[in-house]
């Protein structure tokens, strides 16, 4: 009677555990910033920054993407995916050094942030094939 | 002391249970993988035109989608991106009548689709085969809310039907013929 009791208490003590992070902390809440940015983001030889943008769409839109939201200035592109689940996907094409472009890709899974580094890489292969460029990691 | 092991286990079943509850969201392995068919996909999806003026295919397009009632979104000539969504009804006779049936039989009310988003991307791209022309790529998506309220599905539309009346409109708007790739 008194273990039913404690393992109940427990379960409900967990449940409370979880939801017990204030509001305000998840603001600027996330994991290693380093790491993620690291698999997130690929140098391609290029500097085409156009024609990387309008590269990024086509593919958005082979892996089943509508875009949101666009910016040339910013090198912005933003797509969701409805597939019975729900991708945002976040991806930003700036200059790296004097010949190449870093892309940075970042996406949501229903609410949750991807941080798995497969998905980035299956992107970034999709990418490199429709630019016929290939995607190189960065440090 | 039988009693005591048995119930330490299940405590521990249950702690395993929760972290995997909250661990458990992942993502299909597909999502970021061409699909097999995204070629065909494509090619049902897109239509030649021959012009490369972006602007004209772009303000056609957002006039054909303005007199389906939708709302333009997002838009970018440079880039050659247009997006459009409206809100439609989404009920479902033959889904209402099963609901209805299921009522009868178990008392128990089952939530039918209520109302849907619908959300259109047009895209132009040059086409790589022919300097002079464009490549128009339309994609549809839609999200469904029941009659709670809730989302009961998001989807994307694959119809070629709606493709092909989509760029015959277009077709007719920029007096341009739209060719099959």
């Amino acid at each position: 009677m008194s273990i039913r009791f404690y393992s109940v208490s427990i379960m409900i003590g967990l449940l409370f555990l979880t939801g017990c992070a204030t509001q305000d902390s998840h603001v600027l809440s996330g994991g290693s910033a380093v790491e993620l940015r690291s698999f997130q983001t690929r140098a391609f030889d290029t500097t085409d920054k156009h024609k990387m943008m309008r590269s990024t769409i086509a593919t958005l839109q082979d892996l089943g993407f509508i875009i949101d939201k666009t910016d040339e200035d910013l090198g912005l592109v933003t797509g969701t995916k409805l597939s019975g689940y729900k991708i945002r996907m976040t991806v930003i094409v700036r200059p790296r050094g004097e010949t190449q472009l870093a892309v940075r890709a970042s996406a949501i899974y229903n609410n949750e942030p991807i941080e798995d580094p497969l998905p980035y890489q299956d992107f970034f292969t999709a990418l490199g094939k429709g630019i016929f460029l290939t995607a190189q990691k960065v440090d | 002391m039988i009693d005591f092991l048995s119930a330490r286990r299940a405590l521990v079943c249950t702690f395993l249970i929760c972290m995997f509850i909250t661990g458990c969201a992942s993502i299909p392995k597909d999502a970021f993988k061409l699909p097999p068919a995204s070629l065909e996909d494509r090619q049902l999806q897109s239509r030649v035109f021959n012009t490369l003026d972006n602007g004209l295919l772009l303000t056609s397009g957002a006039s054909v989608l303005q007199d389906l009632g939708y709302s333009i979104d997002e838009s970018n000539v440079g880039l050659g991106v247009l997006s459009a969504s409206k809100q439609a009804d989404a009920t479902d006779a033959g889904q209402i009548v099963g609901a209805v049936v299921l009522a009868l039989l178990t008392g128990a009310v089952t939530p039918t689709d209520d109302e849907q988003k619908i959300r259109v991307c047009l895209v132009i791209q040059e086409s790589l085969d022919d300097p002079d022309s464009s490549v128009a790529r339309i994609t549809i998506q839609r999200i469904i809310w029941n009659t709670q309220g809730r989302v009961s599905r998001v989807e994307s539309i694959n119809s070629p039907e709606l493709y092909q009346a989509f760029f015959e409109k277009l077709s007719k708007a920029t007096f341009l013929e739209a060719n099959l790739i």
